[in-house]
């Protein structure tokens, strides 16, 4: 177990690092640069700027500069937001983005699974066909679509929630449901599907026989094994949810990490897109890990392999 | 059976949890639901309040009588995102301009007209040659750490944002100093500069060359004083609040970056008596429909002058209900000609593509914010001479709309190229929805003038600005604002053969001659009658551009706030506001 751990710890940097290399290269090849302006800069202002920056150095330097402040975790100062790290930038939007996406994780979950649940258990009756109903609607509304309309319906119209911004519990209510619907709709599909076919089983069908009680048959047997491609689709999501997304946090004024994804590259913000991919990328590749160590957990045929392969 | 039971008490939990949600959110949101949403504007120019709809106005007073004398004034408006910096030296954006000036105050500042007016200069002399002025200081300024104002934080902070070591983009607007520039370049010592404080509260300035604009020049940002004790070794000491100081008539007092910044009225402000609001609230949205939606629920005081924009398919409504009002802003949109290249380095062919659009039905069918058709480069709103705004000295008529001349004009310009017909040409601009609506509106209109075809094609911001200025276009997008109230910024930037903004490369001895004799002559009226005399080779002679419009920006106040206005530059000016 060690051995394949450490395996997959030496591949992670791996990537990481043909990441890092190919993004450097990229985004400097792309044309423009983080000094130009709609109004041209005066020559000499221009060559202060390069030289404050290191810009003027050449791009084999620039990319040794980076890596190794990168082995100290110094991800530099941003070029849009001069005298801001990088690091500081990231940590101060990354917790809001988390927080929301926590609770939107939470709510995808739940709410995916109880939807998923009663459709199977109703399996072409009403509560189904309703239940599929919803989900269709979450897949299909896209998030630009369903944020402004739950903002205007429930903020202005109704004045239920506040309009934008994340400060109290009842912020997170709109931004949560927009941020959820996709993952909820999703998930519930994914559990109607697999708990349809875990429930003809023949190992339901014994359980039944030996006359343990339906809600034990669910949670024990059923929904246990339904999980399996739900705990798949949670790494992706996890680290898809909690890096912000543009839109959500645009409409709801939420000063989270999203905007800075496609902000960072308009702005040809080097540093900051560096910075950005690497967190986004360390993030993608923890969360797959969890999720692989999670989906042995849940699924004992898994463990007893890896149990056999430590032995 | 069981099962049912427990999914039948999952689903109503769920329902009365979502009503509870829901409920007690409702007596929150409520309260402020009686605020007056009327149509009462605020008139920029003037300060006074119009009442477009007495019925709401009256509901709008009661409100704003309600509020005792005691109470705190509050304003709250938003801007689009962090402010990139507040060190005056550095930043360059009207994001960070909004917050910063209420924070800092220089030697002169603007008016909304965009005059100078006297802030920490309390009088000046200047030497007969125009190239000495002798500044005096009040004595009773403080920053925000107690340290009294000196001539000395001035001559620090100039010399600080011309070094070259601290790479300040906006350094150039101080190198009307005397080797201003070549201290810049690392050509000079800081000694050289001709800046220096003669005791606490003198300070001298020396010119490189007699400047008629200098007292406008010199409210500029770039100008402003700064603490040498926070700034000396701390370059970073505008991020964050704790190391932030600062001597304006407000103080931070809450900083969530990339949320919201809070200003509260500076107690030891020398004249404090003309601030009014106890509080001013900024917050980071960017996305226009938030922010009507928040004023709609009144959490926000203000749209508009870059802070804030109303929905574009909002705004012809809000424009007829009284809602919101026009403003003219001293910014002229315009395209480019690629002078360099065939057939546009050919005259008549410029003249026809100009002539041939009808710039009111653009403002009137896709930009509908009644912008005002651009015959010129200059916009209404900059000065001239002797009080006098430059269009009302020298009026636009450089050309007129006229199909038949331009049809004319374009088969004479191609066959002076020897072309056979009008060649394969590209129209670019920066991605945005509005630019590609006046982009295609301009070709259809070329389509049916004069039956040439003329593609468009968008570019990423980067991109365009890069090829923009590497000449790799045959016309362009562009638009240009002013730095400070003066038709030189105008003309110069955008039509001299050396300025690094004339992306046409349009190049004509002529203008070059007349703009630098308008810069070095120290009588305002010559300086201003050689910039109209440019402008007007450049345009009614060479069409060098093509202008189309002057901008305006589309505001929105809350009833009972007084001088808070759009300047003449499209900023939102609010430090003097006041709410009745």
């Amino acid at each position: 177990m060690v051995r394949f751990i450490l395996q997959k710890f030496l591949f992670m940097l791996l990537s990481l690092f043909v990441l890092v290399t190919a993004t450097f290269v990229l985004m400097n090849a792309v044309p423009g640069s983080p000094l130009q302006r709609e109004k041209a800069p005066n020559p000499q202002i221009q060559k202060n700027l390069e030289a404050f920056y290191g810009l003027d150095k050449p791009l084999i330097q620039q990319y040794g500069i980076y890596l190794k402040n990168l082995l100290r975790f110094d991800l530099g100062i941003s070029m849009k937001q001069r005298y801001k790290s990088v690091n500081k930038i990231i940590s101060d939007s990354f917790g809001y983005s988390l927080r929301l996406g926590i609770v939107s994780v939470m709510t995808s979950v739940v709410g995916g699974c109880v939807l998923g649940i009663i459709a199977a258990l109703y399996h072409r009756r009403f509560l189904d066909h309703l239940a599929m109903v919803l989900a269709v609607i979450g897949l299909a509304v896209p998030s630009m679509v369903l944020a402004p309309l739950l903002q205007y319906l429930f903020a202005v119209k109704l004045r239920l929630f506040p309009v934008a911004r994340l400060e109290g519990p009842l912020d997170y209510v709109l931004p949560t449901i927009a941020l959820s619907s996709v993952s909820i709709a999703f998930i519930a599909r994914l559990i109607r599907t697999t708990m349809i076919e875990v429930l003809h089983a023949d190992f339901i069908r014994t359980a039944k026989a030996k006359g343990l009680p339906g809600h034990l048959i669910v949670w024990r047997h059923a929904l246990r094994n339904s999980m399996l491609p739900v705990v798949t689709y949670l790494g992706y999501l996890v680290a898809n949810v909690i890096t912000g997304s543009v839109i959500i946090e645009a409409i709801f004024a939420i000063p989270g990490m999203g905007k800075f994804f496609v902000q960072s590259v308009i702005d040809r913000d080097y540093p900051l897109i560096m910075g950005i991919t690497v967190f986004y990328a360390v993030l993608l590749m923890v969360c797959r890990f969890l999720a692989d160590i999670a989906y042995a957990l849940v699924d004992p045929r898994l463990r007893l392999q890896a149990a056999k392969v430590a032995a | 059976m069981k099962l049912r039971s427990i999914f039948t008490a999952m689903l109503v939990l769920a329902l009365v949890g979502t009503m509870l949600a829901a409920c007690s959110g409702s007596s929150g949101g409520n309260k402020d639901n009686n605020a007056a949403r009327s149509g009462n504007t605020t008139d920029a120019n003037t300060g006074t309040v119009n009442q477009s709809e007495s019925g709401s106005g009256e509901a709008a007073n009661k409100e704003a009588g309600g509020k005792s004398a005691g109470e705190p004034k509050e304003f709250r408006f938003t801007i689009s995102s962090e402010p990139p910096s507040l060190d005056p030296a550095i930043f360059t954006d009207s994001q960070s301009f909004l917050v910063a000036v209420g924070l800092f105050e220089g030697l002169y500042r603007l008016t909304p007209e965009g005059f100078s007016e006297p802030a920490l200069a309390e009088s000046y002399e200047v030497s007969s040659d125009n190239k000495t002025y002798v500044f005096k200081l009040r004595k009773d300024a403080k920053w925000s750490n107690g340290d009294p104002v000196t001539a000395h934080d001035f001559e620090y902070a100039w010399k600080r944002a011309l070094a070259p070591e601290t790479a300040s983009e906006y350094a150039y607007m101080l190198y009307y100093l005397e080797n201003g520039q070549s201290y810049n370049a690392g050509e000079a010592s800081a000694d050289d500069v001709g800046v220096k404080a003669l005791d606490d509260y003198t300070l001298e300035v020396s010119l490189q060359n007699p400047t008629p604009y200098f007292l406008d020049v010199i409210s500029h940002h770039a100008y402003w004083p700064v603490n040498p004790k926070a700034v000396d070794g701390r370059p970073d000491w505008a991020t964050e609040i704790d190391t932030l100081v600062t001597n304006g008539p407000f103080r931070m007092t809450e900083w969530q970056h990339g949320g919201k910044i809070v200003l509260t009225k500076n107690p030891d402000y020398y004249d404090a008596g003309k601030i009014h609001f106890d509080k001013v609230t900024i917050t980071m949205v960017e996305e226009a429909s938030t922010i009507l939606n928040l004023f709609r629920t009144d959490q926000i005081d203000w749209i508009g002058a870059q802070a804030g924009t109303i929905p574009t398919d909002e705004v012809q409504q809000l424009i007829q209900s009284g809602e919101a009002v026009v403003q003219p802003v001293a910014s002229v949109y315009y395209y480019l000609f690629n002078t360099t290249k065939k057939p546009f380095n050919n005259v008549k062919v410029r003249k026809a593509l100009s002539m041939s659009i009808d710039r009111q039905a653009i403002i009137d069918n896709v930009t509908k914010a009644n912008q005002k058709p651009a015959y010129g480069l200059v916009p209404p709103g900059i000065k001239g001479a002797d009080g006098k705004m430059f269009r009302d000295m020298y009026p636009d008529d450089y050309f007129r709309e006229n199909i038949e001349e331009a049809k004319k004009l374009l088969a004479e310009g191609l066959q002076e190229e020897g072309l056979s017909q009008f060649p394969e040409t590209t129209l670019i601009y920066n991605t945005s929805e509005g630019h590609k609506a006046i982009a295609e509106a301009i070709v259809d209109q070329w389509r049916k003038a004069l039956g040439i075809e003329v593609k468009v094609a968008n570019m990423e911001w980067g991109t365009f600005l890069e090829t923009r200025s590497a000449q790799q276009f045959d016309i362009a997008r562009a638009g240009w604002g002013a730095d400070f109230n003066h038709a030189i910024n105008f003309t110069y930037d955008l039509i001299h053969s050396t300025s690094g903004n004339n992306d046409g490369r349009y190049n004509n001895p002529e203008v070059d001659r007349h703009l630098d004799q308008a810069l070095a002559t120290n009588n305002d009226q010559e300086a201003v009658n050689h910039i109209a005399q440019a402008e007007k080779i450049a345009i009614a002679d060479d069409m060098a551009v093509l202008p189309i419009y002057y901008y305006t920006t589309v505001t929105m106040v809350k009833p009972g706030f007084v001088d808070v206005v759009s300047d003449f530059s499209g900023n939102l000016y609010w430090i003097f506001g006041d709410k009745q």
